[in-house]
């Protein structure tokens, strides 16, 4: 294989982990931004106990998504980074909040200190996300490269834009709480949850709306991706398949029969809205992989640092996929009240 | 403004990264032996049907689950921290070391992180036999773990199977040579066994403190007495590998060396200076304790053998903290000591019977608790301390290495990373204070989740549905 070759596979794998860790820790962290709402201790603990098995392996793939940016495209982490420096740290201290609180506050021993741990987790999850989504903004809209080091300042990342993309993160981690609680509860909570998610849903499609609205403009390239010719016939499905998912979500959000698939189901639905929203971004990415400056290419490990771990990759990619699978499995059904994890 | 500020910018993320691994490494320390140590005892039990062992094991289980998840947190911070703080370093050599830290991930971190949920929260759900390969896959998992970043921060050490680039980048030559470096092998045995007797020292100084409360604790009892089994195998071992490690150096980084010992000139039979104070502005080592021909003896197993000396190497070359690599070389081998002093007494104690009942010596293990965390602490900062002025040994300098971030931005993110890790992992070490003050009884509660737990004040958690035709026990 050649090394461009590798290297496209390699950007492709990467992607498929952001976009792994972005379902995965977007419903996990989606369930600490709900927290405001959910009110009841037990409610907490029942939502809590939905992820609790699952957020260690969740979070796995965004240290998968810095080491592997690391490993094969170098130049693009080394740049990525320092500019973001903010968010990115600002994500990781947030992220030990929420993360250790999962066993504190079980190991709480007066209700004022579970209420802080609860805090500590919803507010965590909050911040990560705002980070996330800032980090996101700032690295659509580009980034200065000279001379292969980041050429910016440390406030660059804060525009209207990445703010725009933290409230349209929050909002859509919230969505996919919302659903993953619809599928995991019932009762009271999932009741809840079904409320919840429709408000959510609404806001979701609202702000994909306005970010999609503002993308083209922000880079000459984003704009010829998507209104050259024969290019918007390909581009054109995304927009319709949002109206579509959009549309089934909301009716599969109204159904209550209790059918254990009807209950997974808008999950489904908001994982495909975060899918295409995904590609969109994909679309007017590629093969940038530091916009406006460094392509896949460009940003490239020596092939051979990239076949080296692409041939392991290729082997364990699939088993971690594997028993990934398995634990969610072992771990499905319904989580109910009152029966002791801890 | 931003060139103006880098020196400060540079020290900054010297101290930035040295707090937050340093912090990071305490976990890890000791949840690469608790993950083995719960492997054993889940073993046992399955072995010889003995609850003991099982309450035992739900007893660590539980500082496990709190251990690792502040091990965990700490650890992402470190995998983003080499772009946000090291930019350089990072397209310089992430040809080399990415790759690495790429496979740590994947066969390592994706594993812990997969069959922890099935440890914590498996029993009863799944089989027996399932559990303890998912204990057994954790423990395996944290082993691996070692494996590639040992390898990688060896690499640092003693750079090998690579060419440098037109553009000064590391390439990748030989990848067995990368990964199985000279100084690997015996670094990363020193680590692992390290981490062993951090865990045995906690172990053992629980068990110590519960059979000074109540000597008929019969789990107390157990735990104590295989810490005490550890102390005494292993801690003489690391004296061993720890030896090897000093010749692999002497031969590598003999800088370094010299900086451990407090050497300044090369001689021939050299002293072992026991305690001095090194003085880099006048360049020796003052108020010296030392025994004659020793120091040549144990680093070139002859009394006459030549030990060089700091200043034959140019004062850029040189380690540029040299007191903090001898002080901190002299606290982990002391420790080192204790411990075997401690395996030792425990061997006699055992032969005459009186293990259990000598306080004295349950006292002086209690005391023992942290000396494995302090031990690989000052092990970790002699060895990167004595590292310096290179980020990769002999070819890169630190200060070549740090990315371009104003000052500003590096003393906050600094700032904000010891609040937060005092005031979280300091929550963390609280509560891991109050499981520990907990003596082990029969029926460890664990986490486990065929009864509801209901302790004063706190409402019972919840736990997830079981699927009802493979689980007969009774519900709430």
């Amino acid at each position: 294989m050649s090394a461009e070759t590798i290297a496209t596979i390699w950007a492709f794998l990467i992607a498929t982990a952001v976009f792994l860790y972005v379902c995965m820790d977007g419903f996990d962290l989606g369930v600490g931004i709900l927290f405001p709402w959910i009110r009841g201790q037990e409610d907490r603990d029942v939502s809590v106990n939905t992820i609790a098995p699952v957020w260690d392996g969740n979070e796995t793939w965004l240290v998968m998504g810095g080491a592997g940016l690391f490993a094969v495209f170098p130049l693009a982490y080394a740049t990525i980074m320092p500019a973001l420096y903010m968010p990115i740290i600002l994500m990781l201290l947030a992220l030990i909040f929420r993360g250790v609180s999962f066993e504190m506050r079980f190991r709480a021993e007066t209700e004022g200190q579970r209420l802080a741990w609860d805090r500590a987790f919803s507010w965590g999850s909050y911040a990560a996300t705002l980070c996330q989504g800032l980090a996101l903004g700032a690295f659509v809209q580009g980034i200065e490269v000279e001379e292969r080091a980041y050429a910016g300042g440390w406030w660059d990342w804060l525009t209207p834009f990445s703010c725009l993309t933290a409230a349209a993160l929050v909002v859509g981690y919230g969505l996919l709480g919302a659903c993953w609680l619809v599928w995991k509860t019932e009762g009271e909570l999932q009741d809840q949850a079904r409320g919840l998610a429709r408000r959510l849903g609404v806001l979701t499609l609202l702000l994909i709306a306005l970010v999609s609205a503002i993308m083209p403009f922000l880079q000459p390239e984003f704009r010829e991706r998507w209104f050259a010719f024969p290019a918007i016939l390909a581009a054109l499905p995304v927009p319709v398949l949002v109206v579509f998912l959009g549309w089934r979500m909301f009716k599969a959000l109204r159904e209550t029969d209790g059918h254990p698939w009807r209950d997974g189901l808008p999950f489904l639905c908001a994982l495909g809205l975060f899918f295409l929203a995904y590609t969109g971004l994909g679309i007017s990415m590629w093969p940038m992989i530091v916009p406006p400056e460094l392509t896949i290419w460009d940003a490239a490990a020596p092939r051979d640092s990239q076949l080296f771990l692409l041939v392991g990759a290729a082997v364990l990619i699939p088993i971690i996929l594997a028993y990934t699978g398995y634990v969610y499995w072992l771990f499905r059904g319904k989580v109910k009240h009152g029966e002791g994890y801890h | 403004m931003l060139w103006d500020a880098l020196p400060d910018a540079l020290l900054l993320a010297r101290i930035q990264f040295a707090f937050t691994v340093t912090f990071h490494f305490l976990f890890p320390a000791f949840t690469i032996g608790l993950a083995s140590y719960l492997a054993v005892l889940e073993g046992l039990w399955l072995w010889t049907g003995r609850a003991a062992y099982l309450d035992l094991f739900r007893y660590w289980l539980k500082v496990f689950a709190v251990n690792f998840a502040m091990g965990v947190v700490s650890g992402i911070v470190l995998s983003y921290q080499f772009g946000t703080n090291w930019s350089v370093f990072a397209d310089r050599t992430g040809p080399v070391l990415g790759p690495l830290m790429g496979y740590e991930v994947l066969t390592a971190f994706f594993l812990e992180a997969g069959f922890l949920g099935v440890m914590l929260f498996g029993l009863g759900r799944v089989g027996k036999g399932l559990h303890f390969a998912a204990t057994s896959l954790v423990a395996i998992g944290t082993l691996i773990s070692g494996f590639w970043i040992l390898s990688a921060n060896s690499w640092m050490q003693t750079p090998a199977g690579f060419t440098i680039g037109p553009d000064g980048r590391f390439l990748p030559a030989d990848w067995w040579e990368i990964v199985f470096n000279p100084s690997f092998p015996f670094r990363y045995l020193h680590t692992i066994t390290g981490a062993y007797l951090t865990t045995a020292m906690i172990v053992g100084a629980v068990g110590a403190f519960h059979i000074l409360r109540d000597r008929a604790n019969e789990r107390a009892r157990i735990m104590f007495s295989m810490a005490m089994w550890m102390a005494a195998t292993v801690a003489p071992a690391q004296a061993v590998f720890g030896d090897m490690q000093g010749l692999w150096a002497l031969h590598y980084q003999p800088q370094k060396v010299a900086a451990m010992e407090g050497h300044w000139e090369t001689q021939r039979g050299a002293p072992l200076i026991l305690f001095g104070l090194p003085d880099m502005e006048r360049e020796e080592t003052r108020m010296r304790v030392e025994i004659p021909y020793l120091g040549s003896l144990i680093l070139r197993h002859s009394l006459d053998g030549e030990i060089r000396g700091l200043k034959d190497f140019p004062p850029d070359q040189r380690p540029t903290n040299v007191p903090l690599v001898f002080w901190s070389f002299r606290i982990m081998v002391g420790i080192g000591c204790l411990m075997i002093a401690l395996g030792a007494v425990s061997l006699w104690l055992r032969f005459r019977g009186r293990l259990y009942d000598t306080p004295w010596f349950q006292r002086w293990a209690v005391a023992m608790a942290p000396s494995g965390l302090v031990a690989v602490t000052f092990g970790w900062i002699t060895t990167e301390a004595g590292r310096q002025p290179f980020t990769v040994y002999g070819l890169m300098r630190t200060a070549e290495s740090v990315s371009p971030i104003a000052a500003p931005a590096v003393a906050a993110s600094l700032a904000a990373f010891v609040v937060v890790y005092f005031c979280v992992f300091g929550a963390g070490m609280w509560y891991l204070f109050r499981l520990l003050g907990k003596p082990p009884l029969p029926h460890e509660e664990g986490p486990r989740d065929d009864q509801p737990i209901r302790t004063a004040g706190i409402t019972p958690a919840p736990s997830a549905q079981r699927p009802p035709a493979r689980h007969p026990e009774p519900a709430e």
